[in-house]
């Protein structure tokens, strides 16, 4: 009678926890859903990027970029990267075609050659240009890259925000898990990301700010700062002149297109 | 020196003429976008032998300047881009002169049209460039065949729902250059522009067509072209009455393919191209292989690519190049860093005979605007019957500088 009674309340408890654990999933993937619906309709966009890297002992270096989005729903968004400087690299440019499943198609452009290159975008884990932000951290956000776990609602720098806890699908991620703060009152836009590595370790600390909204739905921060604890070296992103609706089309994101994104 | 005297005029002249045009596209048109840029190379290269020809030196300190400038209106509907080069070198024929680039542009929403001198790449393996042919080969500039001399074309890009389509009309050829008396990297003989004969009666001006089409179906990438016209590679007929070689441009048909597929972190990579003239049999060439990265392998973005491809070409020993049945294998190394510092190292090896080309390049950037480079190929053992032969004491290894303005 009392090994039944004890497997009937283990019974229970394993159920309710996983009643809980899958509602908590289930929450945290609602609140990535509602944080990418909020942002949908934003159609195509341009924005300039002056990227600074700081090592530990505090010396600075600078590049200019320039990045053009389109927006798709049916699959991932495309993209196209444009390096201003530094002066060897002037010119240089990449086509990215995210898939919400599966890997990214990637060309690259290198203009003293006139080259493009199918290049593997396997490698996502690896540093951008030499800076704190690995590819996977820069690339297109889509809801079916992690699972979600909710944890608990927080007040972050006066903001009331959930924080969720979310892990890559692909195991070629070099995080183990991502804490993230979505900004509940303010069209759940992401206030900090929390990355920790494979060793479960943290990493890293992107925080962003400056934020705008435009079009009177979309926020955009202008600031992302991202801090490596294990390295102590930072990388900051400065986002300038935000171009919405500039009417950008599948033409836009073609071979031909990366080849004259450089001038 | 009288055509450096000429080219340095021309570029003044282009220039002067350019400048009222582009100020007055600024007063008219708030989109206008302008850019100019320079780089300044400075090379050291010590060739590790003495030269087996008379006047060849073995140390040559030389410099070069490129410029390019850029201008587009209409929000880049309509563009023009100009780069020239020039290199100062102790042997007279590799100091050179070359308009790269010269051409304007009109962009449509599902065309582009572009006349001018223009630079076009095509392929996808990296020790061979077999496809590559509508510009011809700088040849003096640099080892790998990889610096290109600008070639005037009408060269129209069409997107369809199944890809680009190139089409190209190239109305005038340009000679390939060999090095001088006081020059590395030659044959015994100097070769001078009228030591070749036309196979067509229209010589340089013979007008050559090509056509590509190229598109990127999931994992592949594929481009399939074809050629007509001047080939830029001569053909050396042996001449047996004078114990030496006849040279000679053909009238070429070329058909190419290039392929490629990316699974996960492989690149699986196919060139080949065939091709017909009345003066050789059919060449068939083939370049195939595999590039396989290591990404991130120590947490801090240093990535291990192994590159190796095989090289057939059907004209055996009387392949240009000495990739007849050869075997590229290449270590890659990027560390990633905010000084893009990334290395190749690779050899090609001749699968029945003794030659073997090693070659190393490296390069780093140096704060903001300037980058240091290292190259070094080393020609061991190269088979008395290949052409390579001839260049068997020209090792060399190189120190570049290069300061952008």
């Amino acid at each position: 009678m009392k090994t039944k009674r004890i497997i009937w309340v283990a019974f229970f408890a394993v159920l309710a926890t996983s009643i809980f654990a899958q509602s908590s999933a289930q929450k945290g993937k609602d609140i990535a859903i509602t944080a990418d619906k909020a942002d949908q309709g934003f159609e195509s966009l341009i924005v300039d990027l002056t990227m600074t890297l700081k090592n530990k002992n505090g010396q600075t270096s600078t590049r200019y970029l320039k990045n053009e989005t389109l927006e798709l729903t049916a699959d991932g968004d495309k993209s196209l990267i444009v390096f201003n400087s530094p002066r060897d690299v002037k010119g240089t440019a990449t086509l990215t075609f995210t898939h919400k499943s599966g890997p990214d198609d990637q060309w690259l452009y290198l203009p003293a050659v006139k080259r493009v290159k199918r290049i593997s975008s396997d490698n996502k884990s690896g540093p951008f240009m030499g800076s704190e932000f690995a590819y996977e951290d820069l690339s297109s956000q889509e809801v079916e890259k992690y699972t979600y776990n909710f944890l608990k609602e927080e007040s972050y720098n006066g903001s009331s925000t959930y924080l969720v806890e979310r892990k890559p699908v692909d195991p070629k991620s070099g995080y183990a898990r991502q804490l993230v703060w979505y900004n509940k009152d303010k069209g759940y836009r992401l206030e900090k990301i929390e990355f920790y590595d494979r060793k479960n370790a943290l990493l890293k600390t992107l925080t962003y700010s400056g934020y705008q909204i435009y079009l009177n739905k979309h926020w955009r921060a202008a600031n992302f700062k991202m801090v490596n604890h294990q390295t102590g070296k930072e990388t900051v992103l400065e986002f300038t002149n935000y171009q919405f609706g500039v009417g950008l089309t599948d033409n836009d994101f073609t071979q031909n297109s990366l080849k004259r994104a450089g001038r | 020196m009288n055509t450096y005297k000429n080219c340095i005029l021309l570029i003044l002249s282009l220039t002067t003429l350019l400048s009222p045009l582009t100020a007055q596209l600024d007063a008219q048109d708030p989109k206008l976008y302008q850019d100019l840029n320079l780089e300044i190379i400075g090379d050291y290269r010590y060739y590790f032998n003495e030269g087996a020809y008379e006047g060849q030196l073995q140390h040559y300190p030389s410099l070069a300047v490129e410029q390019d400038y850029y201008v587009e209106w209409e929000d880049g509907v309509h563009s023009i881009r100009f780069t020239t080069f020039f290199r100062l070198d102790r042997d007279r024929q590799r100091t050179h002169f070359d308009v790269r680039e010269l051409y304007w542009q009109w962009v449509k929403q599902d065309w582009e049209l572009s006349v001018g001198m223009k630079k076009i790449f095509w392929g996808v393996t990296e020790s061979a460039h077999l496809v590559d042919i509508i510009n011809q080969t700088d040849q003096v500039e640099s080892f790998d065949g990889e610096a290109k001399l600008g070639q005037p074309m009408v060269h129209f890009s069409y997107l369809t729902t199944f890809g680009i389509l190139d089409f190209f009309l190239l109305p005038y050829f340009r000679e390939r250059q060999f090095p001088g008396q006081k020059g590395r990297l030659r044959p015994p003989f100097l070769v001078r522009d009228e030591d070749f004969r036309y196979e067509s009666n229209a010589e340089r001006w013979h007008p050559d067509l090509a056509l590509r089409w190229s598109n990127s179906l999931g994992i592949f990438d594929i481009g399939l072209s074809y050629f007509y016209g001047t080939g830029r590679e001569p053909v050396f007929l042996p001449d047996a009455e004078n114990a030496s070689f006849d040279l000679v441009y053909p009238i070429n048909h070329q058909v190419g393919l290039d392929l490629q597929a990316t699974t996960g972190p492989v690149l699986w990579k196919l060139e080949s191209m065939w091709r017909e003239n009345d003066l050789q049999d059919p060449v068939v060439a083939v370049a195939a292989g595999f590039e396989y990265t290591f990404g991130n392998i120590n947490g801090r973005g240093l990535d291990i690519g192994l590159v190796t491809e095989y090289l057939y070409d059907n004209r055996d020993a009387l392949a240009l190049t000495g990739q007849d049945n050869d075997l590229f294998t290449g270590l890659r190394l990027a560390l990633n860093d905010a000084q893009s510092t990334s290395l190749l190292f690779g050899g090609i090896f001749d699968l029945e005979r003794s030659s073997r080309l090693l070659s190393l390049e490296a390069s780093r950037r140096i704060g903001e605007s300037w980058k240091v480079e290292l190259e070094a190929r080393i020609l061991d053992n190269i088979a008395e019957e290949e052409f390579l032969a001839l260049f068997q004491e020209d090792s060399f290894a190189q120190f570049r500088l290069i300061k952008y303005f």
